[in-house]
């Protein structure tokens, strides 16, 4: 008989690992099932390596722009395409080791392989259904092998995949998804990106920066289309700044691909079409939830929509089978993933965790300008009802930013007028993805304009923009 | 390893009590099962006693000390073999064990059940409100700034509702809930189940909140009082009727009752007492009746028997009848339970028990909790008629005035007659008018025709 643990967690991932740890800091014997990486796509081929790679692309920047800072670069300034993806990998490869050595100090089980759930309390570990992506790090040393284990609690978090649009699915050559605009092996001249949600828009910029011809295009009437539309619209006149090409309220409808390009047709909201050629595609829609191959139909665990239905302690109707990070629903962010992990495990446990509250849940996109933002746009909380009052504050206002040479963003704040209650905060600009949590304390500890007016903001920091903007939403704005 | 010693909570809705007494000094040697301390609780007073063996290193929490939270640490007892001193001095040991209390022993600090995965997850893990401290007794109240505002604007008092945030504070959603309940709930009380999405404009009147303490004392001049501050029953007097009156909608039915027959019958009973070292077994009152026949009148009018929840209604299967008493600095209900399986000389020698117990404050919780109905006398007093407020949750009480001579109109003649009048005071979400009627008028029948009472 294989072991039996308290907590078995399918997907290493930033749900999965972080529910392992606290499990196992509650004292639970713990394994976690991995078929490709420890770290999950997060960790491997997400917020990580793009971080990496949009660091590269702002040194890059700067040294282009060396002469506004009153500096001389003498010799030339290139991009080494190779250099700039081994050192994205690099950086990778040292937190998924990060993830291996702190679940061997936690004494969590790794379990290599692909896992389904035969009946409730027991995971069936088999081959992987699928080769790694390439360039895979290396299975970490010590794990456990295929088999059937034993659990009281399965938590489920599988994560998600880059979903495929009908006609136009990535082949990995000249459509891609993230993981192969993560590792290009040479710069395109030009790319045409699908999409501008965080994934869409962080590669936009990337490759715009890099030098690259970069056509976005969304078909919604806005881009970044789940942030507040005053925001959207600021970045986005930067973003044309910078000579990338917008396209809103438009579609792909077809892709042809040639030797070493592709020609896009796209449609506007009145049917009119054009055709776009360019190097690449990058194909960035959206994801859609890992639920196959796990057996959850067969064990009659609800699914909504494609995703796993679970309550806000990550409990499905099904007793003992727990889900939680993407495959259990939007917003599907990794620092989402960690805290229901985190609930899921101190449920499970019996102490009194809170369910998460959404509104509350920060986002990032680490494009240049950066955008962040918290809680309900200016449109969400009129719809809800809210009376609003909305403080706006420039970047330019601001010395810091001015010194920094990043004098481009905005700082918006809305509250309710009735009670004071924070209901969002939306930023654009230089570092806003380090301030956004400023608001994020605010709103978890109910802090009402008064509190956060009698705060104090350090000074010279970027951060007083957002002491500003409460000011103003309140009239009383000092440096505008 | 030294055992923090905490404050025992003696009964399910317990949340503070007051450091009454140490019984021990630090340095006592103790054994296990000693009374250590007394702690003064709503309405009694009982004993701690200790779980473990070892020396009294450090009382955390002097005697006298008023509302101390259940929890709270109140004493460290060294181990053998420990130095009593540095224990001492250490404060807080990591491994904590409630003491059991004497009378109440498994209500004392249990850890909450694990959570188990249920398929209807709002009510499972809905965590216990936290209690709320009293702003009345200046004390802080944890509550974040936006639930302080929300409930500012609203007039609500916020010791009143308890807290679902971390560590017990009151947060957004506790003020909003209490706002639609239409009523603050008392801290004990977990957070009602999933509240229907509080609109922001849809919320109830809120409960008028009393004059401020600052407002009352501006009307008098200082030092033309003498300020008594309140004990723990004063302050469950006020909380409790308060919220009764608030939220229970009363109505009232009164009717005169013929005593001729009973206080032949009482003589009687009383008569044939039997004698032991001089004195009778038992000496029934009126009042012994009275609580017997209201038992029986219940078991006659089952759908009065009941206790209102939000849910459904809790109809009782027998009758525990709550029996007000008054006692220095207030009054305590203990329940006769049972009270129709009784003889009168039983429940008789059991209410001089009550009372004697109640003025020492030495009945314990699980005397005074509960029942279905209470009678609350003062006919000797000589009071004719007046109405009593219901005690949630008991769905009805008893308002019983003197027995004296009356006037009468027996069969179209004048005639004296001894006559009573009883006044039921009636939950109207539980039970409405006719059903009232039916049950005062069973009382009615009985206690005029008391041979009923006896067989």
């Amino acid at each position: 008989m294989a072991d039996n643990y308290d907590v078995i967690i399918i997907g290493g991932g930033p749900g999965g690992y972080v529910a392992a740890i606290r499990a196992a800091q509650l004292g639970m014997k713990t394994a976690v099932v991995e078929r490709e990486h420890l770290g999950g796509i997060c960790l491997n081929w997400g917020c990580i390596p793009t971080k990496a790679l949009l660091r590269s692309a702002e040194v890059y920047h700067y040294a282009t722009h060396a002469k506004d800072y009153g500096l001389t670069l003498n010799g030339t300034m290139s991009v080494d395409v190779a250099d700039v993806v081994k050192r994205s990998r690099g950086v990778s490869a040292q937190l998924n080791g990060g993830v291996a050595f702190l679940l061997k100090k936690n004494k969590v089980d790794v379990i290599w392989g692909e896992a389904s759930i035969p009946k409730a309390g027991e995971v069936k570990v088999g081959k992987p259904s699928k080769p790694p992506v390439e360039p895979a790090h290396p299975t970490p040393k010590g794990v456990l092998g295929e088999g059937v284990y034993t659990a009281k609690h399965i938590i489920v978090a599988t994560g998600a995949r880059p979903r495929a649009l009908p006609g136009i699915e990535p082949d990995k050559k000249l459509i891609w998804t993230y993981f192969e605009a993560m590792v290009p092996k040479t710069m395109p001249k030009s790319v045409i990106v699908m999409g501008s949600g965080a994934i869409g828009i962080e590669f936009a910029s990337f490759y715009k920066t890099m030098g690259a011809d970069v056509t976005v295009v969304e078909v919604m009437p806005q881009i970044l289309p789940v942030e507040d539309a005053e925001i959207a619209a600021f970045a986005r006149k930067r973003f044309e700044k910078q000579g990338m090409k917008i396209l809103t309220g438009a579609k792909v409808t077809k892709v042809e691909k040639g030797a070493d390009s592709v020609t896009a047709t796209i449609q506007d909201e009145k049917g009119a079409t054009q055709t776009l050629t360019a190097d690449r595609l990058i194909s960035a829609v959206g994801v859609v939830a890992n639920v196959e191959g796990i057996g959850l139909e067969a064990l009659g665990v609800k699914l909504d929509r494609g995703i796993v239905a679970a309550d806000g302690y990550g409990r499905t109707n099904v007793p003992g089978i727990y889900a939680v990070g993407d495959v259990a629903g939007p917003p599907m962010l990794a620092h989402k993933a960690e805290h229901e992990g985190v609930i899921c495990v101190e449920a499970i446990k019996g102490l009194h965790a809170h369910p998460m509250d959404k509104l509350k849940i920060p986002g990032c996109t680490y494009c240049h300008p950066q955008i962040a933002s918290v809680g309900l746009t200016e449109a969400k909380a009129k719809e809800a009802g809210y009376e609003l009052k909305v403080g706006r504050f420039p970047f330019a206002g601001n010395g810091k930013a001015i010194a920094l040479g990043e004098p481009d963003g905005l700082v918006k704040t809305i509250f309710d007028a009735k009670t004071g209650k924070l209901l969002g905060a939306h930023m654009v600009g230089a570092e806003v993805t380090e301030l956004i949590q400023g608001y994020v304390v605010a709103m978890n500890l109910e802090t009402t304009e008064e509190d956060l007016m009698h705060t104090v903001f350090p000074h010279p920091t970027l951060s007083e923009t957002m002491h500003e903007s409460v000011l103003d939403a309140y009239g009383r704005v000092v440096h505008a | 390893m030294p055992v923090n010693v905490l404050m025992p909570a003696l009964s399910p809705t317990m949340e503070k009590g007051n450091l009454a007494k140490w019984l021990k000094k630090e340095g006592d040697t103790i054994k296990s099962g000693d009374v250590i301390a007394e702690i003064e609780t709503d309405k009694a007073t009982m004993e701690v006693e200790a779980v473990d063996e070892g020396v009294l290193a450090k009382i955390v929490v002097p005697a006298g000390t008023n509302d101390v939270a259940v929890n709270e640490l109140i004493a460290v007892i060294a181990s053998e073999g420990e130095d009593a001193k540095t224990v001492g001095s250490g404060a807080s040991a990591p491994k904590a064990a409630a003491p059991t209390a004497a009378p109440a022993p498994a209500a004392a600090g249990a850890p909450a059940a694990p959570v188990t995965p249920a398929t209807a997850p709002a009510a499972a893990t809905t965590p216990a409100a936290a209690p709320a401290k009293s702003a009345a007794s200046g004390e802080r109240v944890f509550a974040s700034p936006l639930a302080k505002r929300i409930a500012k604007d609203a007039g609500l008092d916020l010791s009143g509702i308890g807290g679902s945030g971390p560590h017990g504070r009151i947060v957004e959603k506790d003020v909003r809930a209490a706002m639609a309940g239409g009523t603050a709930k008392p801290a004990a009380a977990p957070v009602a189940a999933p509240a229907p999405a509080a609109a922001p404009t849809a919320a109830a009147p809120a409960l008028a909140a009393g004059m401020s303490e600052d407002a009352v004392r501006k009307l008098f001049e200082p030092g033309s009082y003498e300020e008594i501050p309140h004990d723990s029953m004063r302050k469950v007097i006020a909380r409790r009727l308060t919220e009764s009156k608030q939220t229970v909608p009363h109505f009232y039915l009164s009717v005169d009752c013929d005593l001729d027959a009973l206080m032949k019958l009482r003589e009687q009973i009383n008569a044939a007492a039997p004698v032991k070292d001089g004195k009778p077994g038992y000496k029934v009152s009126v009042n012994d009746f009275v609580i017997k026949a209201l038992a029986l009148a219940l078991m006659r009018v089952p759908d009065a028997n009941v206790s209102w929840t939000e849910s459904a209604m809790l109809r009782h299967k027998h009758a525990d009848v709550g029996v007000a008493v008054s006692i220095p600095g207030g009054l305590i209900t203990p329940v006769v339970r049972k009270a129709e399986t009784k003889t009168l000389s039983v429940i008789s020698n059991e209410m001089k028990d009550y009372a004697a117990r109640a003025k020492g404050r030495k009945l314990k919780p699980e005397e005074y909790q509960g029942g279905s109905t209470a009678v609350s006398n003062l006919g000797m007093f000589g009071i004719k008629d007046f109405a009593a407020v219901i005690n949630p949750p008991h769905a009805t009480i008893l308002a019983v005035g003197a027995g004296e001579q009356r006037p009468v109109v027996k069969n179209g003649a004048l005639a004296i007659a001894t006559v009573m009048t009883v006044t039921l005071s009636t939950d109207h979400r539980a039970v409405d008018g006719t059903l009232g009627a039916e049950l005062i008028q069973a009382f009615k029948q009985l206690i005029e025709n008391p041979m009923g009472l006896l067989v």
